[in-house]
């Protein structure tokens, strides 16, 4: 088996902390994984990228230009990796600030609206938390005790008595996401 | 098995000279590295191990404190990249002309000049190749994976020490800001005053009534004198040749094609065999570890046996030029490359292989 994701947004989102606790929960069950971030110009534009492999063997190139899911929270991001993801595969997007919807047929399309759901809970730093039940709920990559493992690594201890309400975060996301479309496959 | 940690690259760096019981860090930040410099200041290395943490004023004040703490025998490194790199390399040539161990870690970032702050190779050259003036080289390692760049620490301190010369990784952007999965090994205790004073006599430790002064320096007025210090290099250097050369090779045994590539490139590469071998096309990959040396008889004798060698670099096409003098004409060697902070993707060095070679 090997996954890989691309996550995108705006800085802040949590992006690169979502990819961190796949990778966390990937090392916890034994897996191979690299986590590569856009940095420099790039970033410093406002948004931010992660690409995540998680294998379970020797991971060659870290750096990839289609991927298995992609993980969208932005139009920008829409726009840069909508066409990066392999046919058959996976686009999960969250619909807050979105102008253009995902057009691809011959992917399998998610929503998960976790702005939105985030306002509603104590704290609206949850929403990575909501969209990466999101994604394990439709593409179970790693456990979810592992995610929850995870997540436990990769938060420093100062921040530990957060991990309930992050927990709870991850179980809403599963709710929640819907199924836009399934992917057409061509006879 | 070690502890396993999610760590970057330039994270893996500081913590391994922690663990390795390194004396001192000084250094300056830059784009890609400054990770290594927060990351200790972030752990007080004094506190747990008392290594001396320092932020330095400059490049140039960085290197010249490694120099001579390095000098009275302490082990000690410095991190930077590429331009910050070019300002140590006077700093560097001192170093080698008086023998002294340190480790110097250059993430490397697109050139000339200030160039771009996304991964590049372009400071092949001025790594195995001296760097600074005189006639003179570092041992030079490339870590491909987070891993690597944690255990090249201790590799690195190691060949140094053993050579009494400088050591530097050869890394990149995407090395040192990317994360894996790194097994960190356990805390070695810093070498005592005493253990220095025992195990390395050249250093300046306080000279006692029993011995000679220990003199660090690199001037010697007398040609003479000074062309016998510059044999003793060239023996050093020849010995390092010898006992020192480490490579990897993938899917080599059967390959007709060879690609030679190091650090992130490689990475590229091993994806461009596998899918060069779902094609049916008999692809391999020599990853040099150590590009100085540079496993050069290795490639010689896969001259005798490829089709055709294509060394893929994010330059320009400088490590091309020692595959070349190490196949001497025997095979067909191209150059693939991408510069300027672009990282190669695994189809393009495919396509070009196709084109330069089928």
């Amino acid at each position: 088996m090997s996954e890989e994701i691309i996550i995108a947004g705006f800085g802040g989102q949590g992006v690169l902390s979502m990819g961190k606790i796949l990778c966390y929960a990937g090392i916890v069950q034994g897996k191979e994984v690299t986590w590569m971030p856009s940095y420099g110009p790039e970033m410093r534009g406002g948004t931010a990228n992660v690409s995540v492999i998680i294998s379970d063997e020797r991971i060659s190139s870290p750096i990839i230009s289609e991927f298995d899911t992609a993980i969208i929270l932005n139009q920008q991001s829409m726009d840069k990796f909508e066409n990066s993801v392999k046919p058959g595969g996976y686009l999960i997007y969250d619909g807050n600030g979105i102008t253009r919807h995902p057009e691809r047929t011959d992917i399998n399309v998610y929503r998960v609206d976790a702005a939105a759901e985030a306002a509603q809970m104590e704290t609206t730093k949850t929403f990575n938390m909501i969209v990466l039940g999101g994604l394990l709920q439709v593409k179970p990559i790693v456990e979810m005790d592992k995610a929850i493992e995870g997540l436990k690594k990769s938060l420093p201890e100062r921040y530990h008595h957060l991990i309930p309400v992050n927990e709870k975060a991850i179980h809403r996301g599963t709710q929640i996401i819907q199924e836009v479309r399934k992917a057409k496959v061509e006879a | 098995m070690g502890e396993l940690k999610l760590m970057k690259g330039n994270e893996a760096i500081a913590e391994a000279a922690i663990r390795d019981g390194a004396d001192g860090y000084f250094g300056y930040p830059i784009t890609p590295q400054s990770e290594v410099i927060e990351y200790l200041a972030a752990q007080q290395p004094e506190e747990r191990t008392g290594m001396v943490l320092l932020q330095a004023e400059s490049e140039l004040a960085s290197i010249n404190m490694i120099y001579g703490a390095a000098g009275s025998g302490k082990k000690v490194m410095t991190s930077s990249s590429s331009p910050g790199v070019s300002l140590k390399q006077e700093g560097i040539s001192y170093i080698a002309g008086a023998e002294l161990p340190c480790l110097v870690l250059n993430v490397v970032r697109g050139g000339p000049g200030l160039g771009t702050i996304q991964p590049s190779q372009s400071d092949y050259f001025q790594s195995t190749k001296g760097g600074g003036h005189g006639d003179y080289h570092l041992i030079v390692l490339a870590p491909a994976s987070v891993q690597e760049m944690y255990d090249f620490v201790e590799l690195g301190f190691d060949l140094a020490f053993k050579y009494r010369n400088p050591a530097m990784i050869l890394s990149d952007g995407a090395i040192g800001q990317m994360m894996e999965k790194v097994e960190i090994g356990e805390q070695k205790p810093r070498m005592t005053e005493q253990q220095i004073k025992e195990k390395y006599p050249w250093a300046t430790t306080g000279k006692t009534p029993d011995r000679e002064r220990n003199i660090i320096t690199s001037l010697e007025l007398d040609s003479a004198k000074m062309e016998k210090f510059n044999e003793k290099l060239v023996e050093k250097y020849r010995t390092i040749k010898e006992n020192e050369v480490r490579y990897e090779e993938i899917q080599c045994e059967d390959a007709d094609y060879l690609l030679v590539a190091y650090g992130t490139s490689s990475r590229i590469c091993e994806k461009t065999v596998e899918m060069a071998r779902q094609e049916g096309i008999k692809l391999g990959l020599l990853r040099p570890i150590t590009l100085f040396p540079f496993p050069s008889q290795r490639l010689a004798e896969y001259a005798q046996k490829v089709k055709g060698i294509m060394s893929v670099e994010m330059s320009s096409g400088q490590m091309v030029e020692d595959v070349k003098l190490a196949v001497e004409s025997r095979v067909q060697v191209e150059h693939y490359g991408r510069m300027g902070g672009i990282v190669p993707s695994a189809e393009e060095v495919l396509q070009a292989l196709k084109q330069k070679f089928l």
